[in-house]
């Protein structure tokens, strides 16, 4: 059965999920993301062009890599967030499939083409890094191949939410997709374990100290703080979008029922 | 600095690429406040 359109109708929470649900309400999402955007896209700049500043101008070059390393402070970042945008993809899409929130759905399709973006910014900064270091822009490596197929996984769920003239087929197949898909991750994450790759291992972790100097760290730390407040607004600004377009939508099939 | 080359065509596409994305959003945001604004001044008259 197709779930109703009017974005702003009030939705039953099911039991154990009110907390969760409370947020999910279009009209207090548009009320809360409108009070959160302006500051998280300002914190998110000043956060990139500091750390944008100490990465080109700061910290030293490396003794093997030279300025090349510099890249590391775009590459490094867009790739951390093109796996967490799909794990928030994800998300979005178990909510979808588990409670069918159309604002669930409406995450889904407007977090994927921001995580594609930075997929294609993770690919290409990646590329222009491995020319001087490995002596190629490409090459079939574990962890390139599989950063790769997230990058097609991204365009898939895209394609798929569109595919489809009633919206609500094209979230459920893309919901899927995007739930089968979440397997790519730790292939990503262990790839440079797992196999014998070009690609260097972690150089930072959760469970250890980081393996870098800190005069390298605190750019990246910085640039990946803003990146992920950047990653963020654009999706609040998107979403925010979706819900009005999908309200306007609304009323002009109300206002066309009633002529 | 060593391998401009490289690191000026990445910088501009992390940095191209989000403002992309930011002018849509931006765009897609303010003719979505126009139409509701619109409709829904319309239907209160």
């Amino acid at each position: 059965m197709l779930r109703a359109v009017d974005v702003f109708s009030p939705i039953a929470p099911p039991r154990g999920a009110r907390g969760l649900h409370r947020f999910a309400n279009p009209g207090r999402f548009l009320r809360l993301a409108g009070a959160l955007l302006p500051w998280v896209s300002a914190i998110g700049l000043i956060l990139t062009v500091i750390g944008l500043y100490g990465g080109l101008f700061v910290a030293p070059a490396d003794w093997q890599q030279g300025d090349a390393v510099r890249i590391m402070y775009v590459h490094v970042p867009a790739a951390w967030l093109a796996s967490a945008g799909y794990m928030a993809l994800a998300l979005a899409s178990a909510a979808s499939l588990v409670w069918r929130h159309p604002l669930a759905d409406l995450a889904a399709a407007e977090i994927a083409p921001v995580g594609a973006g930075f997929t294609a910014i993770c690919l290409i900064t990646g590329s222009l890094w491995g020319k001087p270091m490995w002596g190629a822009f490409w090459v079939w490596d574990a962890r390139l191949t599989s950063v790769l197929v997230l990058f097609f996984l991204y365009l898939g769920h895209i394609a798929l939410t569109r595919a489809f003239d009633t919206p609500e087929r094209g979230y459920r197949a893309g919901a899927i997709l995007a739930l089968v898909g979440v397997i790519n991750l730790p292939i990503i994450k262990f790839s440079v374990d797992w196999w014998n790759t070009l690609h260097q291992p972690a150089s930072i972790s959760l469970t250890g100290a980081p393996k870098m100097y800190i005069g390298m760290l605190w750019p990246l730390l910085f640039m990946a703080l803003g990146a992920s407040l950047i990653f963020a607004a654009l999706v609040l600004a998107r979403l925010s979008a979706a819900v009005m377009e999908r309200r306007v939508r609304a009323l002009l099939a109300a206002r066309a029922e009633g002529a | 600095m060593t391998h401009l080359a490289f690191i000026i065509p990445a910088y501009g596409v992390a940095l191209v690429i989000p403002a992309a994305f930011a002018l849509d959003a931006w765009r897609r945001l303010s003719r979505a406040r126009a139409r509701l604004a619109a409709l829904e001044g319309g239907r209160r008259r």
